[in-house]
């Protein structure tokens, strides 16, 4: 019973609280730059905005591009809800994997690529193909990311690498600061953070995931908005999860446990942000033949990730 | 091949026009125009600006060697002359908005198509003899490239930041460009129209509002060449105090400019940074002299305003927080490795091209172009001032970026310089009523501005012709965009920060 109530608290949890991590990192790196900035709710008014205007659409769009921002959104949402944030006692717990997650995600970012070469602008092919590049960089870094974690724990599944990490089997180990180098740098590159790509650019020529959606307006960029709000959320709440997990209610814990969970998963979340914005604040954006570079090095230490498991064994 | 002829006496073989000041002019015949375009492909005299009347055309022209200064002017009853384009590339487009506003024809020139006329003022050849355009949109064909793979970006002309309009064409294969292609003219305004006919006083006004961001410079220059047509001498205090606002506008638009190039690269605690740093300066500005950008503090004449002891403590106090602050700011620049790796290599002018095109300003002094027209004409009070020419040879984004950051640093000490040995006296001279010509070349924050007037016995403009040094800086983008990627045209674009509105006039 207590299952569903927290799965159901976690659906909601995911999107109510996305729109505030992202303002909230915005208003961090406002008064880093001396500005006052926004306040943290303010893209909470930008989707309610957003959602009260006409979607203007191009005439060249096909249905996909009408789809697209639906789809992204499901995906993501969906992706956000197997991610443990404050309990493992969900209903979704055993279904989810880190696996499908990637693909949940890989999913997201098909339609929007779809939906940006869809109109025939030459801006929406320029961001396409820039995020396929980035993809499949960022894919693959991933994905050496989920095997060096389920070598340690022996699951791919996120609630029960939390209940590994948590039953106090497992030391400090090479292998996880590894991975989570490399899971810090792919999160930046899938969210489109600096230096990867620049999400507050009015530079047509140097977006990436901006340029995608470029034709956008109305409730279709309300679901875009929400979908990247969201993933940046999620992306936070792995790191949190897998990395930090300490707080996180497991089975049994009682409706107290959860809510210390939540207010401990909270906590996670702004502190990331703030490193997030820190970051972003003291670093250039990257030249785009660089993301290789940039990319290639999670890859790399998700491999080294894996490869001291197997060091460390044989010792 | 002439031989090793200078400029002055190349030019002394034509017919010299009374009441031309500083610089002599000279009117040239068909064999001596001529004579002068086959010049341009074997001198290295520069073209510092090119120009039409209904049926004359003027080229002003500087001799590198020895910094002599000169136009020369060619009658072209029949509608055509010879173009100097073919030669020297930095005026074909000078040519096609020559045809475009007075209709006289470029021959020889390959690129005949129009400039700055869109097909949308309802006339052709507005200062020439004007016709009734019958509408139609112009089909503009841009240039091609071709080869496998290859597409085209179309950027423009209205921007997704607030930036003044222009279209740029790509032609890219994947993320390298091939070839960029500018198209400029939509903000042309007619300045030369306007000012036809207008009272000095008008027209100055004109002047200072040909580009904003250099409304100082240019006001020096057509207050300096109207002075030279009247012959007119203006109190010492003047030209110090006209120094110091052109090196206040310099500061201004560096400092705002050196942020906004880190901006592009995503890095924009730099722009917050100096963006606080200029609005400091503009609101000194506004206290002190009623105007942030200083429009229309410089007059025909002299200046309007003046500045007291308590002024000059307040200028001070500026400067040494300036100072300060940009110190921290340059500070952070060369300690940001990711910012580096963007601008160094990025861009790159060749100085052979810089020159060229005769490239001023920090785009030419990043290329190892050593021109500022405060040292060469030089005028006053430049001449007794101690500053130096910031000059590299890397033609870079970086190196665009560090000339800036020397004459901040220059600019700063000579704005001191300036408050330490102001002279005292009158801060204007009345206008003589007297019929002449003046050209005068002054140095903008952008490079040199070049300013020829003609002025009639009743005190009235009859025509005058501002030019920005845009014009040479624009075709050098698109050099400089070649063989990099798409993504880095935005910081080569503002490390150019040329001028749309002085270019379109």
């Amino acid at each position: 019973m207590n299952a569903i109530v927290w799965q159901a608290l976690q659906i909601v949890l995911v999107v109510a609280l996305a729109p505030l991590v992202t303002g909230y990192v915005r208003w961090v790196k406002a008064r880093l730059q001396g500005r006052y900035g926004a306040a943290p709710w303010q893209p909470y008014r930008d989707l309610y905005r957003l959602l009260q205007k006409e979607a203007v659409v191009a005439h060249s769009a096909s249905w996909i591009f009408r789809a697209a921002p639906y789809v992204t959104f499901a995906s993501v949402w969906l992706a956000a809800c197997i991610v443990p944030t404050f309990t493992t006692n969900m209903v979704l717990a055993p279904a989810a994997d880190l696996i499908a997650l990637v693909a949940l995600l890989a999913v997201g970012r098909f339609w929007t690529a779809l939906a940006g070469m869809d109109v025939g602008t030459s801006f929406g092919g320029l961001g396409a193909s820039r995020e396929m590049l980035i993809a499949s960089l960022a894919e693959p870094a991933m994905l050496m990311i989920t095997f060096s974690l389920s070598l340690v724990s022996g699951t791919t599944a996120p609630a029960q690498i939390v209940a590994f990490v948590l039953s106090g089997n497992v030391g400090i180990e090479v292998s996880l600061g590894l991975a989570l180098a490399a899971m810090v740098m792919v999160a930046i590159a899938e969210n489109g953070r600096i230096p990867i790509d620049n999400p507050a650019t009015h530079l047509e020529l140097t977006m990436v995931h901006e340029a995608m959606v470029l034709e956008y307006s109305g409730r279709h960029l309300a679901m875009i908005e929400a979908a990247s709000m969201v993933r940046l959320t999620l992306y936070i709440a792995l790191i949190a999860t897998l990395f930090a997990p300490w707080g996180i209610a497991q089975p049994g814990a009682g409706a107290a446990g959860a809510m210390l969970g939540l207010v401990v998963f909270l906590a996670k979340a702004f502190i990331l942000g703030t490193v997030l914005a820190f970051f972003e604040t003291s670093i250039a954006k990257m030249r785009v033949f660089r993301y290789a570079d940039f990319l290639g090095g999670a890859l790399l230490l998700g491999l080294l990730a894996t490869i001291f498991l197997y060091v460390s064994e044989a010792v | 091949m002439m031989g090793n002829v200078t400029l002055l006496e190349f030019l002394s073989m034509g017919r010299e026009v009374a009441n031309h000041r500083p610089w002599p002019r000279y009117q040239l015949d068909s064999k001596g125009w001529h004579a002068l375009a086959e010049q341009m492909s074997v001198s290295n005299w520069e073209i510092l600006a090119e120009w039409g009347e209904p049926a004359e055309i003027h080229v002003l022209l500087r001799g590198e060697d020895s910094g002599a200064i000169a136009v020369a002017s060619h009658p072209c009853p029949d509608g055509a002359f010879y173009s100097l384009g073919q030669f020297r590339p930095s005026a074909i487009r000078l040519e096609r908005a020559i045809r475009d506003l007075w209709g006289l024809i470029p021959e020889g020139l390959e690129d005949q198509r129009p400039w700055l006329d869109h097909g949308h003022w309802g006339i052709t050849h507005p200062l020439g003899r004007p016709r009734q355009y019958d509408g139609g949109r112009h089909v503009y064909k841009f240039l091609t490239a071709e080869g496998d793979g290859l597409h085209q970006i179309p950027v423009g002309p209205v921007h997704a930041g607030v930036i003044e309009p222009g279209h740029f064409r790509f032609h890219c294969q994947g993320e390298t460009v091939v070839r960029l292609e500018e198209r400029l003219g939509y903000v042309h305004k007619g300045i030369a129209g306007l000012m036809s006919g207008k009272p000095i006083n008008d027209a100055a006004r004109i002047a200072a509002r040909v580009s904003g961001d250099a409304t100082v410079a240019y006001s020096i220059a057509f207050a300096r060449a109207v002075e030279a047509a009247l012959g007119l001498e203006i109190p010492a205090r003047a030209h110090w105090l006209r120094a110091l606002l052109a090196e206040l506008e310099r500061v201004a638009n560096h400092l705002f400019d050196i942020g906004a190039i880190c901006n592009d690269a995503a890095f924009a605690i730099m722009l917050a940074h100096m963006g606080a740093l200029r609005e400091k300066l503009l609101a000194c500005n506004a206290r002190l002299f009623g105007h942030r950008l200083l429009m229309d503090c410089v007059i025909p004449g002299g200046v309007a305003i003046n500045v007291d002891e308590s002024a000059k403590a307040q200028l001070l106090t500026l400067v040494a927080s300036l100072r300060k602050g940009f110190k921290r700011g340059v500070a952070l620049y060369d300690q940001t490795p990711s910012l580096l790796d963007r601008t160094t290599g990025t861009g790159i002018v060749h100085s052979t091209l810089a020159h060229r095109f005769g490239a001023s300003g920090f785009v030419g002094r990043a290329s190892s172009r050593a021109v500022d027209a405060r040292k060469l004409p030089g005028y006053p009070p430049y001449d007794d001032l101690d500053f130096t020419i910031p000059v590299l040879a890397d033609g870079d984004v970086h190196a665009r970026v560090a000339i800036r950051v020397e004459e901040v640093r220059s600019s700063l000490n000579l704005i001191e310089q300036i408050l330490a040995r102001l002279p005292d006296g009158a801060t204007s001279a009345p206008l003589p009523m007297r019929a002449g010509e003046g050209v005068a070349l002054v140095e903008s924050f952008r490079g040199e501005v070049a300013l020829w007037v003609r002025l009639s016995e009743a005190g009235k403009v009859v025509r005058a012709h501002p030019h920005d040094p845009s014009w040479f800086q624009w075709p050098l983008l698109e050099a400089a965009i070649e063989g990099n990627i798409v993504a880095d045209f935005p910081l080569c674009n503002k490390s150019f920060n040329c001028s749309y509105s002085g270019h379109d006039l």
